[in-house]
């Protein structure tokens, strides 16, 4: 089974963000692979460990990426592949038509994505890259098994469970719980630096800047305003939550 | 002027209070153009006289054996056959399990931008959203094609109904085929709970509730203040409850107007998750924990013995 995962690197959730001059500052910051694709690169790989196949990384982003798919070759992906090609990087319209056709490419049975990135929050990338590709999409998949072309999904729908069943070839984004991603061993750090990443750009794709140049543009990036300290109570606890309720009724008007 | 799009949701029956913020964020995108709504199911008609409240001037109904049961394929068809009917300026969608599941595709298959979960529309149109899941802000525009947005619930005050206003109700005929997915079965485990992104009122618990027993006085307090129940990272991870409560920037995004952290101690990916919100209360026993620092008001003690205390003064005066 040909098993496609898109994955994007993001900051480690524990950092800060710092802006400066309308850009978000990456000085001494810590990248790790997009959390949710993290769960869909271990997906991939016990797939692949109960029925055979290849599993393929694939992502758009800048040169630093390729540590977040050597992570991913070190955790049993077989090959990757980065595109690092920066007349190819705009919007959430340009990153889906990039990667539709990385996977046109190299084939697939079934993509695994995760459900948004922690970064820009979007979660455009899995149902977008799905119908690029005219293919089904499931997402927020908690569980997932695959049984020759039958696939079956649990999804999380806002709390809820949905159990529905499709056909390959589809993508599946994943949601948290759907798994817990193993660590990268020793001897596969070792391996993964050997394995094939393979670098491209719009002439290797085929395609042009400006047929998925961007619809849309970012005016600006900002902090929020920094919240004031509160109040601390004091006192016997009953006599905390007495005055508590009566600032919450009173001052913030929020009961 | 121009002509704006909001496909409406209805949930075990109701309207979404996120299709109603739609229609205000359609008001400010028409700038005095025409707002039409499109609602899918049996009963869609049903809720066309609260849409032309709000500022439908027009409620395009589809009911479809098709749309019965949600599948991104038939509802990707339909709101797609909308836009070709209605050909609109701006479409508008709430961030909710469909909007966000169904929106990125539709734009796909249009050729549209898309700029999900905005918090606001501001003028040009500018659409500010959170990035780094609140920890940083960005406004983005369109600078080609049609406007296409979804709205993250909570964060839009719905404008005054307007009861002399009325809509066409259009029930139009869709062609629903292919559909690559079969519904076999849905686990209600939110019924009866009420909806953490929709939620006024979010009691959320930590590594400080210590087992899933312990999550029992904060539902209690919930009951009291019609509340949902959320968690951080931690309690999820220790079992204690399920991740579909988890509140993060792994996880879910909250923005109620109250928000009360019991033994949670403010880990920068949990502060993410529900920095946003009106007023925050904060329950731990370390004076020192980070969640004091984002705190309206803060009570340093034991969350099982401050809970039902508060409990107790939130019947006095509620009940």
């Amino acid at each position: 089974m040909n098993i496609v995962v898109v994955l994007k690197q993001t900051f480690d959730t524990e950092e800060k963000i710092v802006i400066q001059n309308g850009q978000i500052s990456e000085d001494g910051v810590e990248f790790i692979i997009n959390p949710y694709d993290e769960y869909a690169v271990e997906e991939a790989i016990k797939l692949k460990e109960e029925r055979g196949g290849e599993v393929t990384v694939i992502s758009v982003g800048p040169d630093r990426a390729e540590s977040a798919l050597r992570t991913a070759l070190a955790m049993g992906a077989d090959k990757a592949v980065l595109v690092d090609d920066e007349s190819l990087f705009g919007d959430e319209f340009t990153i889906a038509k990039v990667l539709a056709a990385v996977a046109k490419k190299i084939g697939f049975d079934i993509i695994i994505g995760g459900q948004m990135a922690v970064d820009s929050g979007a979660g455009q990338g899995g149902p977008r890259l799905a119908e690029e590709l005219g293919i089904n999409h499931v997402s927020t998949a908690v569980k997932l098994e695959v049984d020759g072309t039958n696939v079956r999904v649990e999804r999380d729908v806002e709390g809820d469970l949905e159990v529905v069943e499709t056909s390959l070839p589809v993508l599946i984004t994943a949601q948290q719980g759907l798994n817990e991603p193993r660590y990268p061993s020793l001897p596969g750090i070792m391996k993964a630096k050997k394995k094939p990443l393979d670098r491209l750009g719009a002439d290797d794709l085929g395609i042009t800047a400006d047929e998925v140049k961007a619809k849309t543009e970012i005016v600006d990036q900002t902090l929020p305003p920094k919240k004031q300290a509160g109040r601390i109570l004091s006192g016997e606890l009953a006599a905390q939550t007495s005055e508590l309720v009566q600032l919450l009724r009173n001052e913030a008007k929020v009961i | 002027m121009k002509k704006v799009l909001v496909l409406a949701e209805v949930r075990d029956g109701q309207l979404r209070n996120v299709s109603l913020e739609a229609l205000t964020a359609a008001q400010a995108l028409a700038e005095g153009g025409e707002i039409v709504a499109g609602v899918f199911g049996a009963d869609a008609a049903t809720h066309a006289v609260t849409l032309g409240h709000h500022g439908a001037s027009t409620v395009y109904t589809a009911d479809h054996t098709a749309l019965a049961q949600y599948t991104p394929d038939a509802y990707v068809q339909a709101l797609t056959q909308l836009i070709e009917l209605a050909s609109p300026d701006a479409v508008v969608l709430g961030h909710t399990a469909i909007g966000r599941d169904i929106a990125p595709r539709v734009a796909a298959r249009l050729g549209y931008g898309l700029v999900s979960d905005v918090t606001s529309v501001e003028a040009g149109p500018v659409f500010v959203r959170p990035i780094y899941a609140g920890k940083a802000t960005q406004t983005r525009k369109f600078v080609d094609g049609t406007i296409f947005i979804t709205i993250r619930p909570n964060n839009i005050a719905i404008g005054a109904a307007d009861p002399t206003k009325t809509a066409v109700v259009v029930p139009v005929e869709l062609e629903i085929k292919d559909l690559r997915t079969i519904v076999k079965e849905v686990v209600r485990k939110t019924s009866g709970k009420v909806d953490l992104s929709e939620a006024k009122v979010v009691i959320s618990g930590g590594r400080g509730v210590k087992s899933a027993e312990g999550f029992q006085p904060l539902y209690d307090l919930a009951e009291v203040l019609g509340a949902a129940v959320g968690a951080s990272r931690g309690a999820c991870d220790a079992d204690y409850c399920d991740y579909s409560m988890q509140i993060g920037q792994t996880g879910k995004v909250v923005t109620p107007d109250l928000y009360i952290a019991c033994g949670i101690s403010g880990a920068i990916q949990h502060l993410a998750g529900m920095s946003s919100s009106k007023v925050i209360v904060a329950i731990n026993k370390d004076p020192e924990a980070p969640i004091f620092q984002v705190a309206d008001y803060g009570i340093v003690g034991d969350l099982f013995e401050v809970l039902p205390l508060l409990t107790a003064e939130f019947k006095k005066v509620l009940v």
